[in-house]
């Protein structure tokens, strides 16, 4: 029964299927598998047969919600969650329950779609292959001996492995779309402040974006439109209608110009991703795309303007996790040991680091050298965007250098860092981008195209890859857990 | 002036917290209402959890707008908030929101009053930020084993305002504070309150000797939470400097508490580390614009302020600056003043100093009655100013004497009725009738033939005591003039 | 370069316990990731305004409405150490 949402909701209609059955169906694959795949943290059984059931009634009424009634989805753990525990992949929030829910989890419940659980993450989001969560590691449903990437594994491996309909996720530097191509599935980061954040533990406030994985285009474009959209609860939401994604999709490509960006194919990358991407680059040429060389020399420098503003920023919306209000506590003699120690044992090694780094960099003498810096050339990596803008009409590049890796192989915070170098100028800009399959390397491994767009042109960025996937036959390849 | 501060000039800067008197927080919808059970006016944002985020309050901006306006500071086109990093568990996310390199207002100035007459202060910045929570120790701070937070306080909309280092003694600063408090009562954007801590302040004093250019070392006392700690600390730390330095010692730059119960000052030995705040621009709050037009609109409706109002007393009514003064630390006493001014130019029998007697009554009598000089005493009051021009007509026209009117006017405070049903009821009405008070007259004059022969023989104060006599016969409603008229001419005639 | 003094009063300022070994190592991982970032320094950007929000946006307030707070219960469910209402905390030694 693991098949796009808007199939279900279709066999919905026509009666063929039903929610419960297909809520139990998934329930039961979680049952099955997610001990090989480890994509959920907490799941949320009842919850998920109640909600389908109601959904059930709905559709049997005539009066479902909208697509999503009844899909089932996976939340990362960073989405707050009224009344189930919402742990962040952090010993420091192990046993934390939210008493509200995020804007996003809001709007979901109101169109019906049913909540499996909450999906593994690197601790805080802080990671390229969730090997780094306090609890457990997720796999890549592709080769259980391989990362799924990261942040968002658990999403991108629930939606791989047919253990979620769809899913949502975090990207602060590539956390959606670089598992979306891990795990060769569909990965979208809006553009920043289209979805609000309002109860999305923060990572780096002024990057952080909250966006779907899906199994299709058509399915990324109706996780998108029911998530997206102003909340006065978040002051950086944008006040711009949605428009209907879905009726967009099927524009084409003809006569739109594709940007390709020289810094994008680099030495050290895998050739079977640039081969990969290069060919998908025909294929929209033979939809009748127009394709230009684009340049993006800044994007050298995002890496490490990134990982300065990140860690500053991080620093900060950790601060709060001190043992005080919620979360975890350890004992000290006095209140400054207490946090110390709490913080010391909350808190795992990656986080730690990038708190440090943080602090340091936004410590007095340091701010103009690094944070003031970092956002200088955000400022010229956004100018060089908007340049390339005025001439394409969308980006189109590699997701990662590379295809997933294998579990421990990245032990270097820097080599894991470069990851994200494909990714990140997209968050330092604010720009949509989203991640489509194009293939798979020799040792049958998922390889993602990345396609970028202007502020607010979701609806572009969509229907390119929905060109591409209609054209390719990428998705039908599925992998095999049993 | 004491010894050390003729010695030594003292250059003392403030900086004032004003709770704003929003209905909701700086950022959340939370109430503020002062005195809640702790903890019942929360929410997920002014807790700090995860994944919550700060909006702005609009009032609370227009608050900051409107006193920039009144302190004539520019009002930046563009502002934006910051978040301040230090640990502290009545801070919930461990950062303060607050604003550093770009404030809502800068560069304005307050007059004040001093000896021998008016002196500008200036105002160097003015920003806003959010309250912390409250912090309870089982025992005194040092002895507590454990302290208990209550964030009911935290996120409420507070506006700093920083002066220039321009007071000169610790009575300027007291004086600056009174100024400052009665502007902000005046706009309605603070209540003033200092007991409730809707009004706090810090204060920057350094010490050279007189005519030295270079500024002396800056201490920071905090905690100076009423208009008498204000000077009572800076007297005493005035006087800590100006003894370390006669005693060669260097003054150390540091912060100090304020021991009201203890009277002195105090260093808080901060280490260095801890000033490290890590400023960096709100990600989560976007800049503000601050729209030319909504400035204008907050300025057409800026209230007459307390220094306008006081010179327009002074010229217009012949008040004494003094009254003046008292009746300014209140906007509500002020409108309880002109309303009943205003009553007043309706009644008949003005004649008298109306103005002046109003305001003597309102400082001598209201205020002793009242529980306080706040907007909430003086609209609750029970005597409307309708009712003290009442009881002031009865005095005027003769009715009761200004002895019985302090006995009426406590029955007004008591039962809420107004002077002339009281009087009635209680029978106090004047006796002015001259045949009945002339009786009186002849039977007091008939037992006392020997103040009558003083009279006589020139000791005119005999005339009081038969006066006395008078009054007390009558109980105190004996018109004291006419007994006086009618005492005359019968000592005259004989 | 940062030294152990660095790493030591970094930790303080963000309140983490640090063992030896992790000051030693994270000193270690913080100069190796400090010497990519230092990268940045050859990037000119004299008279480039910083991007602090990736979306010209500006403006946004709310009305001054209050709005429910949570039930004290709720607001303390969380709580490592609830008393009477209250969050508790160990003694507090100044610094």
């Amino acid at each position: 029964m693991h098949r796009p949402i808007h199939e279900l909701s279709a066999a919905y209609r026509r009666g063929d299927l039903t929610p419960v059955a297909v809520a139990e169906d998934y329930l039961a694959r979680i049952g099955a598998f997610d001990g090989k795949v480890g994509a959920y943290l907490t799941v949320v059984r009842e919850q998920a047969l109640a909600a389908a059931r109601e959904s059930e009634l709905r559709w049997r009424a005539g009066s479902p919600r909208g697509p999503l009634d009844g899909a089932p989805i996976a939340l990362k753990d960073v989405l707050c969650t009224a009344g189930v525990r919402t742990t962040a992949g952090s010993r420091m929030l192990e046993r934390f329950v939210p008493p509200y829910d995020a804007t996003i989890v809001e709007r979901l419940r109101a169109a019906g779609a049913v909540v499996l659980g909450k999906t593994n993450l690197d601790e805080f989001a802080m990671g390229s292959s969730t090997e780094h969560s306090a609890f457990h590691p997720t796999r890549n449903p592709w080769d259980l001996a391989r990362v799924p990437g990261g942040s968002s594994g658990g999403s991108a491996a629930a939606v791989a492995g047919g253990l979620a309909a769809g899913a949502y996720g975090s990207d602060t530097g590539g956390s959606i779309r670089q598992p979306a191509a891990f795990c060769g599935v569909v990965g979208l980061k809006p553009t920043y402040g289209r979805v609000s954040r309002y109860g999305l533990i923060a990572l780096a406030s002024s990057l952080d974006q909250i966006g779907p994985f899906a199994q299709d285009v058509a399915d990324t474009a109706l996780l998108l439109g029911v998530v997206a959209g102003h909340d006065r609860r978040d002051a950086t939401s944008i006040q711009a209608p949605v428009p209907d994604y879905a009726a967009e999709l099927t524009k084409g490509v003809a006569g739109l110009t594709l940007g390709l960006p020289d810094e994008y194919f680099i030495d050290g990358m895998d050739p079977d991703v640039e081969r990969a991407v290069r060919q998908a680059i025909e294929v929209l040429q033979g939809l009748g795309a127009r394709i230009e060389r684009v340049s993006l020399p800044t994007t050298r420098h995002s890496l490490a303007a990134y990982y300065v503003i990140l860690p500053a920023e991080a620093s900060s919306n950790l601060a709060r996790y001190d043992g005080v209000k919620f979360g975890l506590r350890v004992p000290g003699r006095d209140l400054v040991e207490m946090q110390s120690r709490t913080r010391a044992a909350g808190f795992g090694a990656e986080v730690k680091r990038r708190i440090m780094l943080g602090t340091y960099a936004l410590s007095a003498g340091y701010y103009d050298a690094y944070y003031g810096k970092a956002q200088s050339v955000r400022t010229l990596v956004r100018r060089e965007f908007a340049a390339a803008f005025a001439r394409v009409d969308l980006i189109v590049a590699p997701t990662t250098p590379n295809v997933a890796f294998k579990h421990g192989e990245k032990e270097d915070p820097l080599s894991m860092y470069l990851n994200d170098v494909f990714t990140i100028p997209g968050n330092l800009a604010g720009i949509p981008g989203v991640s489509v399959p194009c293939g798979f390397s020799a040792a049958g491994l998922p390889i993602g195209l990345q396609v970028l767009g202007r502020p607010l042109d979701e609806a572009r960025v969509l229907r390119a890859a929905y060109a591409y996937e209609q054209a390719t036959t990428w998705r039908s390849r599925r992998p095999e857990l049993a | 002036m004491s010894a050390a501060a003729s010695r030594y000039e003292t250059v003392i800067g403030l900086e004032v917290h004003a709770q704003l008197s929003t209905r909701s927080k700086m950022f959340c919808g939370c109430p503020t209402t002062f005195g809640a059970p702790p903890n019942t006016q929360t929410c997920p944002v002014c807790l700090g959890m995860p994944g919550v985020l700060p909006v702005v309050n609009r009032r609370a901006v227009e608050f900051g707008i409107r006193t920039a306006l009144a302190f004539s500071c520019r009002v930046n086109e563009a502002c934006r908030f910051a978040r301040k990093h230090y640990y502290y568990p009545d801070m919930p996310k461990n950062y303060q929101i607050s604003q550093y390199e770009e404030p809502l207002a800068e560069d304005g100035f307050l007059e004040i009053d001093v000896e021998g007459g008016a002196r500008s202060i200036g105002i160097q910045r003015l920003h806003l930020e959010e309250d912390v929570g409250k912090l309870l120790h089982e025992g005194t701070l040092e002895t507590a084993q454990a302290s208990l937070v209550d964030f009911n306080r935290s996120g409420v909309a507070l506006m700093e305002t920083v002066s220039r280092p321009d007071l000169s003694s610790p009575a300027e600063a007291a004086s600056y504070l009174r100024a400052f408090r009665s502007v902000l009562i005046f706009l309605g954007v603070c209540d003033g309150n200092m007991e409730e801590g809707s009004l706090r302040c810090d204060a920057n004093v350094s010490i050279r000797p007189r005519g030295s250019a270079p500024l002396g070392t800056k201490v920071e006392i905090k905690n100076l939470n009423s208009f008498r700690n204000v000077q009572r600390a800076l007297e005493f730390e005035v006087r800590r400097q100006a003894q370390a330095l006669d005693a060669g010692e260097r003054i150390v730059q540091e912060t100090r508490l304020w021991e009201a119960d203890r009277g002195y000052t105090r260093s808080m030995r901060t280490k260095e580390f801890a000033h490290d705040y890590r400023y960096f621009p709100e990600p989560d709050l976007v800049p503000l614009q601050i729209d030319r037009r909504w400035v204008e609109e907050i300025r057409a409706e800026l209230p007459e302020l307390p220094r306008a109002w006081r010179r327009r007393a002074v010229a217009q009514y012949g008040l004494p600056p003094y009254d003046a003064e008292v009746l300014t630390q209140s906007r509500a006493l002020v409108d309880y003043y002109e309303a009943a001014l205003r009553e007043s130019s309706q009644a008949s029998g003005a004649g008298t100093d109306r103005p002046k007697v109003l305001s003597n009554w309102i400082m001598s009598e209201l205020l002793r009655v009242l529980p306080g000089d706040d907007e909430r005493a003086i609209k609750s009051s029970p005597i409307p100013p309708r009712h003290l021009v009442g009881l002031l007509q009865l005095i005027e026209n003769s009715t009761i004497s200004g002895k019985i009117a302090k006995d009426v006017f406590q029955k007004m405070f008591d039962t809420g009725q107004d002077a002339r049903t009281i009087v009635e009821r209680e029978g106090l009405t004047q006796v002015a009738d001259e045949g009945a008070l002339g009786r009186v007259i002849d039977s007091v004059m008939a037992a006392n033939p020997k103040a009558i022969e003083d009279y006589r023989r020139g000791k005119k104060e005999a005339k009081g005591a038969l006066i006395g006599q008078v009054m007390k016969e009558t109980r105190g409603k004996a018109n004291p003039a006419l007994v006086n008229r009618l005492l005359e001419d019968k000592l005259s005639q004989t | 370069m940062i030294d152990r003094k660095d790493v030591e009063h970094v930790a303080r300022l963000t309140r983490l316990a640090l063992t030896e070994p992790e000051l030693e190592r994270m000193r270690e991982q913080l100069n190796s990731i400090l010497a990519h970032l230092d990268t940045l320094r050859a990037v000119p950007t004299e008279g480039v305004e910083p991007t602090s929000h990736a979306v010209d946006v500006v403006n946004v307030m709310r009305e001054d409405e209050p709005a429910p707070c949570l039930p004290r219960d709720v607001a303390l469910a969380n709580a490592p150490d609830p008393s009477d209402g209250l969050f508790r905390v160990p003694r507090i030694i100044e610094e």
